[in-house]
């Protein structure tokens, strides 16, 4: 089976200048991503996965520097493509849904205007067809009065108005890829359900592949189907969600995981988990381990840099710890 | 050998102790435009709800944006004062002149980290601030308990004259909670305290929030739209819908069997992290309803699975019972002794 995937990224980096040298924020992230499959990228503030996606997209700010060994879309670069033709992709077969919905929505234009224009730009169809398209997809993410909100600005909903309207906008043209940036993290659980609900829907339907970047693991476990943990920089570990979850390899993993509260499993009352210290600097040239300083389990031999140890198909792990029990083995 | 009886612990509030807050009959209305030239109408954020918060309890408060969660905080904080009904802190009335008195027993840690900390500010400044309003204790005093509110954060000391802006979210969350805690406040009135955190620090937040608890016996509101939070920290949990308290129960009672179906949606929605278990369809089809426009009868009825015509016409009678509170035509009083 050498299917094509719908997204192959290859040794990624994006670097940004700042104050004191270069920030290497992305240090060559790797993954594929087939059609109809979900990717969850996990991670906290500052570990790289929102660059990543702007990256693939590129919409990275300009004075950002991104290199890749390889980024294709359904087996065509990214990388030497006209802006033209990324547009073109862009809001077609690509769509992105960004975390914070009132920097991608113009304050100048109803939100039916800005629905319907994705379609009409890139299909041949009416404007009664967009618009009937917008009212449907508007109600299918659990807006009511969905004809009249057609008419109004985005500064007259609610946040999370805004950000369901996000989510219809992305999905107008029916894209092939959504790459989703918590989409869903400043909803009500409700509403985060039925939206997790209709993406699932899409990808069983249409065979959408998703990459949905996110910080909630009660998410990751319900809706991805490969899972890849980032932290400063880095891909740590990958593996599928039933793997992540019940046999965590990488100790960042482990420590995120111990970290939430799960009715029903952690003791009310009792102490959480928790991962001590903090995200280290990706000023300038970084090459040890970057979760060493925070890590219950670091050694000497840490202090070097940690290539991905594979642990089968499509499972791995950055972690000195299982570089030296594969020697053993 | 027959090992002795071990005498039963008292965990019931005794009958005649007065609660630390309780909200009696509380409303607030809102005037809103409904429209150039249409006039305006009167929005019920909070309708009608009593409700007691115990002395040494979390209760947490869950609902959906809009249901009224934080117009009761505030009301609770004494930042905006109720259309009608009665607040009262350790069984007296909560007027508009006793409200220094009312600052120093009552205290709110915001779910912001990056707005609620003024950024021009050193950490000691905003630490004390609460003192030199108040005109608690001499200005030599002040830096002590700026420091040992500090320790108790688990802050160190030499933060003390660092800016916001050089910290992590964790620690500016740490300096809202150090500034609630340097008036020695019995409340803490927590609105989403680490929804704006990462999980890692998140937990070390709850867990600062849990020890702070135990060691200084305070009182918590916990408002939360996350209830796995919710379910960790909560003695009992108060669900909310459209300006009205539907349910209050214990909170292993609430996650075993909720009583009124909005807390049943509301807990179908938590995603535990199980993979293979999929995305939960709540069945609450219909949007949230628009509070100007409240549905006739229950206002749950539209989104309900269970309702009936009764349901469409007449608002369901409060029922408090030994389990505690529920508002629903289909729920059942509980026996007294359950």
């Amino acid at each position: 089976m050498s299917e094509t995937p719908i997204l192959k990224v290859e040794d990624l980096r994006v670097s940004l200048p700042v104050d004191g040298g270069t920030l290497n924020a992305v240090r060559g992230v790797s993954f594929d991503v087939n059609r109809g499959e979900t990717l969850c990228i996990v991670g906290e503030s500052g570990c790289g996965k929102s660059l990543t996606s702007l990256a693939i997209m590129g919409l990275l700010p300009r004075r950002a520097k991104r290199e890749a060994a390889a980024l294709a879309f359904d087996g065509q670069s990214l990388q030497g493509m006209s802006p033209r033709g990324l547009r073109t992709l862009r809001g077609d077969r690509m769509a992105m849904i960004f975390q914070e919905p009132m920097t991608s929505l113009n304050p100048a234009y109803t939100v039916g205007d800005q629905l319907m224009e994705a379609l009409l730009t890139h299909r041949k169809v009416s404007r009664s067809e967009a618009r009937a398209r917008a009212i449907a997809l508007l109600e299918q993410v659990g807006i009511t009065a969905a004809e009249r909100r057609l008419a109004q600005y985005p500064h007259q909903l609610s946040g999370g108005l805004r950000q369901r309207v996000m989510i219809a906008m992305a999905l107008m043209c029916g894209p092939e890829l959504i790459i989703a940036d918590e989409p869903t993290t400043a909803l009500d659980v409700t509403i985060q359900a039925q939206i997790l609900h209709l993406l699932l829907e899409l990808k069983r339907e249409m065979g959408l592949a998703l990459v949905l970047i996110t910080h909630d693991l009660g998410v990751v476990a319900r809706i991805a189907d490969r899972v890849a943990v980032m932290y400063a920089g880095e891909v740590v570990e990958t593996g599928t969600a039933a793997e992540i979850f019940s046999d965590p390899q990488h100790p960042y993993t482990r420590g995120l995981l111990s970290c939430i509260p799960v009715p029903g499993r952690t003791r009310p009352g009792e102490h959480l988990g928790s991962v001590p210290g903090v995200v280290p600097s990706l000023i300038g040239s970084f090459t040890e381990c970057g979760f060493r300083e925070r890590c219950p389990l670091a050694r000497e031999a840490c202090a070097r840099p940690i290539g991905l140890t594979p642990l089968g198909e499509g499972r791995a792990v950055r972690c000195v710890l299982a570089e030296t029990e594969e020697a053993a083995a | 050998m027959i090992p002795p009886v071990p005498e039963t612990p008292a965990i019931e509030t005794p009958a005649d102790e007065t609660p630390m807050l309780e909200l009696r009959n509380v409303s607030r209305q809102f005037k809103v435009s409904r429209g150039l030239m249409k006039g305006s109408t009167n929005l019920k954020a909070v309708d009608d709800v009593s409700l007691q918060l115990r002395r040494g309890e979390v209760l947490g408060l869950v609902g959906e944006s809009g249901c009224g969660k934080t117009t009761l905080s505030r009301i609770l904080l004494g930042l905006m004062p109720p259309s009608s009904g009665e607040v009262l802190v350790g069984g007296e009335p909560m007027s508009a002149a006793d409200r220094k008195a009312r600052a120093r027993r009552i205290q709110p840690v915001f779910q912001d980290p990056y707005s609620s900390l003024n950024p021009r500010k050193t950490v000691s400044q905003i630490v004390s601030a609460p003192l030199e309003v108040h005109d608690v204790g001499a200005p030599g005093d002040r830096a002590r308990v700026v420091a040992e509110t500090l320790d108790l954060v688990g802050l160190p000391r030499r933060v003390a004259d660092s800016y916001p802006g050089q910290m992590s979210g964790g620690q500016r969350q740490r300096v809202a909670i150090a500034r609630a805690l340097v008036m020695r406040p019995e409340v803490m009135i927590c609105d989403e305290p680490t929804s704006a955190l990462d999980v890692s620090v998140q937990s070390q937040i709850l867990n600062l929030l849990l020890d702070l608890q135990k060691e200084l016996g305070l009182t918590y509101l916990l408002i939360s739209h996350n209830l796995a939070v919710v379910e960790h920290l909560a003695n009992r949990v108060a669900v909310m819908y459209l300006g009205r308290i539907v349910e209050v129960s214990e909170t292993a009672k609430l996650f075993a069997g909720p009583r009124h179906p909005y807390a049943e949606a509301l807990l179908a929605s938590v995603l535990t992290p199980d993979p293979g278990m999929g995305v939960p369809d709540t069945q609450l089809g219909l949007a949230y309803p628009n509070p100007i426009d409240p549905p006739s009868g229950c206002a749950f009825h539209p989104r309900c699975k269970a309702a009936t015509d009764l349901c469409k016409a007449r608002r369901p009678e409060t029922i408090r019972d030994a389990a505690g509170l529920v508002e629903c035509h289909l729920a059942t009083p509980a026996p007294l002794h359950a």
